[in-house]
């Protein structure tokens, strides 16, 4: 079971991921969007907006840095008050995501112009990404020190599944919350080309912050893009 | 001097004929806009000034922050005081942006019910039906040109952003019968030479065409942050709920590209609206736009270049721009008018868009308001046969509101030339008026007797094909369209819908 769960079906999840996301982006970059029903509604979008993409981003970013990085979280962590306060930051942020979510979701459920605009595709990952979150912040309250135990078990795990090599020994053992945390995860990654979730690689940062304001496209010129005015 | 010539196609617009029949809004949407998500869009409308106009208030940039600003002497998108960290903060919510309620739940009836209802003691009416929602509504609320024609209406009118400064008295006249004025604004995209929509998208899709000006969203590359709809101060960028895209008027390109002119202006029952080309330095966008309030009129007719110059016409075909477009530029109505003559005016400058659609300020009716205040009757012996500018019903004040930045000096000079043209006709068919106060109309103007003609001309006969000077696009020689993809949308309008495959809904 761990190894259909925990070898296998990453591998099944990744790819669809990965093709899936390909495929959309060269057949359908139409339906590239993240479908923002702000113009519909935008007093509750607001309670869970924000909440939701803040607590939820920087949570994210949180185990990034510890998949790439381990050790920088455990240096963090030698002391325990910086562990502390790490560690509280994250439930509080959890808190904050779940807040937002549940909050989306009643918006989603109950306001008559967003009910008609929700997919079953979004009502799916909205139950993906609250089994998420909810799971997350039970691994944090249940199972403290996450962040230290994570780059025992979890990482060398994501390593293992990364370099082909997958060693299901790392999380066999681990409680089944945390569990349920880890192969749900891969189902919303799994999920990305059936869904909104595109819109989660589309901010091009980098290409926003530094164009310049305007954009002037030529048919008759060698480049497709010439930018004329650089304002300050 | 450095020179960066670039050619616009423009249009233009005498609100002294437009009769607000809307004949216009409903070309546009014919071809363009009815589709789901795109309903409640009207890339072009008509809306009654003094008036709430649509989205409501729209023009109240208090409120959505839309256009430009100068601060340290620098042009910065109001919506984000030109930080674009605080763009990519806001990406999850935008407190700026106006909801579909702004403009109007958009609605059917349930006709089939005035066939399919069971007998009964009344008669079966036709229940309105949200277009978003499917279910019925309580009540229509808003919906296009809801307040068509309600110039005087306390609720409507007097909430038009553009009274702003006006005396008291002059607001009086708002809700006085016999007193008051109102006229139409058709609107377009205004196609600006700096918008503000482009300058604010996250993703770049929207762009301008270097060819012919023509701002675009790219379809496949917008993300629906919704940006552009904020930040257009004229709120012409529309947001498309069903495919989560943005869409804005396109100048109906598939026609100008042909030679033909814009469904709007060929369908424009009162021959109110002409295109044409206009040629201007791309280098001097950014000076001009920064330009105080007063300076703004002169100096988009500064960047505007002479077609006839030789130095601008060799400047022009180095610069790549062909010779009928050069020969295009030279009989432009939109030249004419607003470089030329100086009777057209751009359409809220102040938001430092630089647009590039002009409008023909009304005149009022022609018996002044005297005439109301003497309980009809009017001797034109002894108040003249025309208008002064100062005792026009229309408010100068409120024209300098809408046109020019608040600058008087350009909408009185543009009134007082319509007016000489009209004296010039009244001496010449009816000659009633004086030779001297021809003379003194045109000397006092600096029209000279080619131009009253022309205007007239322009303004009243103009066949089809002086009111459109446009010239075909020359893709065939350098398109970089991949040739396998041109007719891949061909017999559709271009703008996509969701495949099935991949978002389950029904469209």
């Amino acid at each position: 079971m761990n190894a259909i769960l925990f070898a296998y079906m990453p591998y099944v999840l990744l790819m669809t991921a990965i093709v899936g996301t390909i495929y959309r982006y060269t057949t359908n970059r139409f339906s590239w969007s993240s479908q923002s029903s702000q113009f519909l509604e935008n007093r509750a979008l607001f309670f869970g907006s924000f909440p939701w993409h803040y607590g939820i981003v920087l949570v994210l970013l949180g185990h990034i840095i510890g998949l790439l990085t381990p050790s920088s979280i455990l240096a963090w962590n030698s002391a325990p008050l910086r562990l502390y306060i790490l560690e509280v930051s994250g439930l509080a942020l959890g808190l904050l995501a779940l807040f937002g979510l549940l909050a989306l979701a009643y918006r989603r459920l109950t306001n008559n112009r967003v009910k008609a605009m929700t997919t079953s595709w979004d009502v799916l990952l909205l139950i993906i990404l609250l089994i998420q979150v909810a799971t997350g912040i039970g691994n944090a309250i249940l199972y403290r020190w996450g962040s230290n135990w994570y780059a025992a078990t979890a990482v060398p795990w994501m390593w293992s599944v990364l370099t082909l090599n997958p060693n299901v020994e790392y999380v066999a053992n681990l409680p089944l919350i945390t569990k349920a945390h880890i192969f749900n995860a891969m189902l919303f990654i799994g999920l990305i080309p059936f869904t909104r979730l595109v819109h989660v690689f589309v901010i091009n940062i980098y290409k926003y912050l530094w164009r310049p304001y305007q954009v002037v496209r030529w048919y008759h010129r060698d480049s497709q893009t010439e930018n004329i005015i650089q304002y300050k | 001097m450095v020179m960066d010539i670039r050619a616009q196609l423009s249009m233009s617009f005498n609100l002294d004929k437009c009769i607000g029949c809307h004949t216009c809004s409903i070309s546009c949407k014919n071809i363009w806009t009815t589709r789901q998500g795109a309903e409640y869009m009207w890339w072009n409308n008509v809306e009654t000034k003094p008036g709430a106009g649509y989205p409501l208030t729209w023009e109240d940039q208090e409120r959505y922050r839309g256009g430009w600003e100068v601060s340290d002497g620098n042009l910065r998108l109001k919506l984000i005081k030109g930080n674009k960290l605080r763009t990519l903060a806001s990406i999850f919510f935008q407190p700026n942006l106006p909801t579909i309620d702004d403009y109007y739940e958009p609605f059917t009836y349930d006709y089939q019910n005035l066939f399919n209802a069971p007998a009964g003691d009344d008669q079966p009416v036709a229940r309105p039906k949200s277009l978003i929602t499917g279910e019925f509504m309580e009540k229509i609320n808003l919906g296009p040109n809801w307040d068509d024609d309600f110039g005087g209406s306390p609720l409507y009118a007097s909430n038009d952003p553009n009274l702003k400064g006006l005396s008291d008295s002059q607001k009086e006249m708002l809700t006085k019968f016999h007193k008051l004025f109102y006229f139409y604004v058709p609107r377009i995209c205004n196609h600006c030479l700096n918008p503000a929509c482009v300058a604010s998208c996250p993703s770049g899709a929207i762009y301008k065409r270097g060819e012919d000006g023509i701002v675009l969203i790219d379809q496949d590359t917008c993300r629906a942050w919704r940006f552009c709809v904020s930040a257009c101060p004229y709120k012409k960028p529309y947001y498309n709920w069903a495919t989560g895209k943005s869409e804005k008027c396109i100048f109906c390109y598939p026609r100008t590209e042909t030679g033909q002119p814009n469904a709007c202006a060929h369908s424009c029952v009162g021959r109110i609206r002409t295109v044409g080309v206009i040629l201007y330095d791309a280098e001097r966008i950014e000076e001009t736009a920064k330009l105080p309030d007063d300076k703004l009129v002169d100096g988009m007719r500064d960047i505007i270049l002479d077609p006839f110059d030789p130095k601008v016409i060799e400047a022009a075909k180095k610069a790549g721009i062909d010779e009928n477009w050069i020969a295009a530029a030279q009989n432009s109505p939109a030249y004419n008018l607003f470089k030329k003559w100086r009777i057209s005016l751009p359409h809220h400058p102040e938001f430092r868009t630089v647009p590039m659609n002009f409008y023909v300020p009304p005149l009022s009716p022609i018996l002044h308001q005297a005439k109301a205040d003497r309980g009809g009757t009017f001797d034109p012996e002894s108040t003249g046969f025309f208008n002064e500018i100062d005792k026009m019903r229309i408010p100068v004040k409120f024209l300098a509101n809408l046109m020019s930045a608040g600058n008087e000096r350009v909408v009185v000079e543009s009134l007082k030339k319509q007016m000489a043209v009209r004296i010039y006709w009244r001496r010449k068919r009816v000659g009633d008026i004086s030779e001297s106060e021809v003379k003194k109309a045109l000397d006092q103007t600096g029209l000279t007797l080619q131009d009253v003609e022309d205007i007239y001309r322009l303004n009243s006969l103009a066949t089809y094909k002086e009111r459109f000077v446009i010239s075909e696009t020359h893709r065939e020689s350098k398109t970089t369209v991949d040739p396998r993809m041109m007719y891949e949308k061909r017999g559709t309008i271009g703008f996509g819908a969701k495949k099935k495959e991949f978002i389950g809904r029904q469209w």
